[in-house]
């Protein structure tokens, strides 16, 4: 009873709880911060490099290429590894600006580049699941190889992978407290001081609540959308 | 049978090859079609009728042979294939219509972005050629609502939204539910007594009969027989021609 007791003391002490909340907030903050601006590189970066990946030609080959070779490393790189690379890396240089760039830049730099390897997988997945007669079509009225993309192909793939896309986004919101081993003051590393500072625990879980209350709408949206389109797909099919 | 009747033939087909791997599609297809004609491609399931009508707008590449669509030669030199396209519709089994887009935006998509005509005007003409086939009603709605005969008219319409020169029709009517053939056969008579220059693959033969003024039978990629359509429905000359028609005709006894 006495040791169910401690643990009860050291994870949800509810002073301790309320005490953290003003300080892991205004970490909490900065995930946000990071996650947002992240995320909007991200889906026109992720979308313009999968487009450059179904380039049709020979003399394409060579930015196919480079697509290919982007999504290979950044997707097969540990994020931990690419934060070091990026936060610690890129001041080594002395580059001036690049050089001098905030923790949170840096953060958002990191993410941004592993989460834009993931995410153009995503929307290739999705450029590919749209039928050639489509595109068929859409080239035989006379539109061009962009004109068919921009308005027949690519917002049916967008539609399409918008669940995955959610999905993605979840796992970004997460990993944007992993940038705290590169110095940022954020959510995870203000409840790691706070937990040194008073010798116990209820601030990692106000940390935890914080990126739960944010998770789980997004996470009943994304059903909701996948329970949408079954009932369309189903309706279609009779 | 070369081409001058009365001056060029709009589409003239000569001697095209076309393989897909090992498989030859097309053996050495010559077709001429004038202004104002309408060509039916009757033929077993793929003797090449779809492959040929890809070729004619460039959906399909040629081996070899060479095609002059319109005064234009297709098959060597740069052609501006989106220009050609333009003057060139082409309707398929599948229809194929913008699942996302409503039926109003389909109609208007190509003549806004591909011909730079203003959204009004463009609207203004797609509502026109809608309430043409009846459908005006339906301008909004996705193609999801409707019939499978209402989509492949507007995917018709689609096509002449663009004022094309010439159709070509992929057997624009397999896919449909028997009892909505006629509208959609309906609506391409009408385009043929306005004139409209077309191409038809069809399994169809009562429809090609009724508004050919050329029939070509196709047979592993050749043209075996052709002539006007009294001619090869009532004295073909080849025995394939006849075992082919009477398996069709036997078939639609049995419907």
């Amino acid at each position: 009873m006495h040791a169910l007791h401690q643990v009860l003391h050291a994870f949800f002490n509810l002073h301790s709880f309320t005490l953290a909340l003003p300080d892991v907030w205004a970490g909490f903050q900065v995930n946000l911060k990071m996650m947002v601006i992240a995320e909007a590189f991200v889906l026109v970066l992720a979308l313009t490099i999968a487009v450059v990946r179904g380039l049709p030609g020979p003399a394409a080959k060579p930015l196919r290429a480079l697509a290919i070779a982007y999504t290979d490393f950044f997707r097969g790189t540990p994020i931990i590894i690419v934060a070091f690379f990026i936060g610690f890396g890129l001041p080594g240089l002395q580059l001036g600006f690049i050089s001098n760039l905030s923790f949170t830049t840096y953060g958002i730099i990191t993410l941004t580049l592993v989460y834009t390897a993931y995410v153009t997988e995503v929307y290739r997945a999705g450029i590919e699941s749209v039928h050639a007669s489509q595109r068929a079509a859409a080239r035989s009225l006379g539109l061009s190889y962009w004109q068919a993309m921009r308005y027949v192909v690519i917002p049916q793939a967008v539609r399409r992978v918008i669940p995955p896309l959610l999905n993605d986004f979840v796992g970004l919101q997460k990993d944007t407290s992993i940038v705290y081993v590169i110095g940022v003051t954020e959510a995870a590393s203000l409840a790691q001081q706070f937990s040194t500072t008073n010798g116990d625990f209820p601030s990692y879980l106000v940390a935890a609540v914080f990126f739960i209350l944010i998770t789980i709408p997004l996470a009943r949206f994304t059903d909701h959308l996948v329970a949408v389109r079954e009932r369309r797909e189903r309706a279609q099919a009779f | 049978m070369t081409a001058t009747v009365n001056g060029a033939a709009f589409v003239d087909v000569r001697s095209v090859s076309k393989w897909f791997g090992d498989l030859q599609v097309l053996n050495k297809v010559s077709l001429d079609v004038h202004e104002h004609s309408v060509v039916c491609l009757i033929g077993a399931s793929g003797s090449g009728k779809s492959t040929l009508l890809r070729c004619l707008n460039m959906l399909e590449h040629v081996e070899e042979g060479e095609i002059v669509v319109d005064g234009e030669q297709l098959t060597h030199g740069r052609v501006d294939v989106n220009a050609l396209r333009k003057k060139i519709g082409i309707v398929f089994q599948a229809y194929n219509l913008f699942p996302h887009m409503t039926v109003l935006q389909n109609v208007t998509l190509a003549p806004r972005k591909a011909l730079g005509i203003s959204r009004a005007r463009a609207e203004a003409h797609a509502r026109l050629l809608l309430q043409r086939i009846g459908l005006e009603a339906k301008a909004d709605e996705y193609p999801d609502r409707l019939s499978g005969g209402q989509q492949q008219r507007v995917a018709i319409v689609r096509a002449l939204a663009m004022g094309p020169k010439l159709m070509l029709l992929d057997e624009i009517t397999s896919a449909l539910d028997p009892q909505l053939v006629s509208e959609v056969l309906q609506l391409v008579r009408e385009l043929a007594e306005s004139g409209m220059t077309m191409i038809l693959a069809t399994h169809e033969m009562g429809f090609a009969r009724e508004v050919a003024d050329k029939v070509c039978f196709l047979d592993a990629g050749c043209i075996l027989e052709e002539g006007p359509p009294e001619q090869i429905f009532t004295e073909p000359r080849e025995p394939r021609t006849r075992e082919f028609l009477s398996r069709v005709l036997e078939a639609e006894k049995l419907q």
